[in-house]
């Protein structure tokens, strides 16, 4: 009997410690998936390439009806405020490029129906480039793109 | 955790939400001074803005977003009082979130 029960804490200590095991060495830590965050986009060196990989297309009207706010001259490249604001109707994405950085797509926002053509973040820029903001509407991409000089960069250092 | 600061405001049946997230956005591409190792890319790479059961915005951002974000942007549809759900994600799998009313 005494053995019996031996055998069984045993085989009981045995398989939590295969548990612990796996979870310790992070086998059974749940991974966070995003389903909408394109690696291949985000990684990509030039922007035709991020835009491939982020719309599957990279040709691309340009468009007057979007609006890139933005500095000429920025003083900091690590903080430069942009805005893009667009008129075009049924807008479903507006991305923000910034064409001389080592990975240019540098953000990509992804709007609600009831969502207005605007959107306003901040951004990093390596050196003197254009900031490209491309606007998704129905299957058509439209670009439009302002030159912002930088006078200290913002990537690396 | 309170990494959001947010804001919401409806002024003719468009609301204005500004957020500000503080995070260091590390690029991965810059050195630590004092050691000379590179600082290994720590940024945010999703952001999921809901009103009530709806997704308003997903930004997905890669790591050239500057250092302790701003995001704003507008949409329809939403009432004074309503709550408003900010939550972020980054790629080291850090996560946070943030409720508030819009005035």
């Amino acid at each position: 009997m005494t053995s019996m029960k031996r055998r069984i804490f045993l085989k009981g200590s045995l398989a939590t410690g295969a548990v612990g095991m796996a979870v310790g060495t992070g086998l059974l830590t749940p991974r966070i998936s995003l389903a909408a965050w394109s690696k291949a986009a985000f990684e990509a060196t030039d922007v035709t390439g991020g835009a491939a990989a982020l719309f599957g297309s990279s040709s691309m009207d340009k468009s007057d009806k979007i609006k890139i706010k933005a500095p000429d001259i920025a003083e900091n490249g690590a903080v430069v405020p942009v805005s893009v604001t667009t008129s075009i109707d049924g807008v479903s994405s507006i991305s923000i490029f910034a064409d001389k950085n080592a990975t240019p797509l540098t953000a990509d926002f992804q709007l609600g129906p009831g969502t207005e053509g605007y959107v306003s973040t901040r951004i990093k820029m390596g050196k003197t480039a254009n900031v490209i903001a491309v606007v998704k509407a129905g299957d058509k991409l439209y670009s439009s793109s302002k030159e912002v000089k930088v006078t200290i960069g913002g990537c690396g250092g | 955790m309170a990494s959001i600061k947010m804001r919401a405001k409806t002024t003719d049946g468009v609301t204005t939400v500004k957020v500000l997230i503080s995070h260091p956005m590390d690029t991965g591409l810059q050195k630590d001074k004092k050691t000379g190792k590179k600082i290994p890319a720590h940024f945010i790479q999703e952001v999921v803005c809901k009103h009530k059961d709806t997704t308003v915005m997903t930004a997905n951002w890669g790591a050239a977003v500057s250092k302790n974000p701003y995001l704003s942007f507008k949409f329809k549809g939403a009432a004074a009082g309503d709550k408003i759900n900010i939550s972020w994600v980054d790629n080291k799998g850090e996560k946070d979130s943030a409720e508030a009313a819009i005035k």
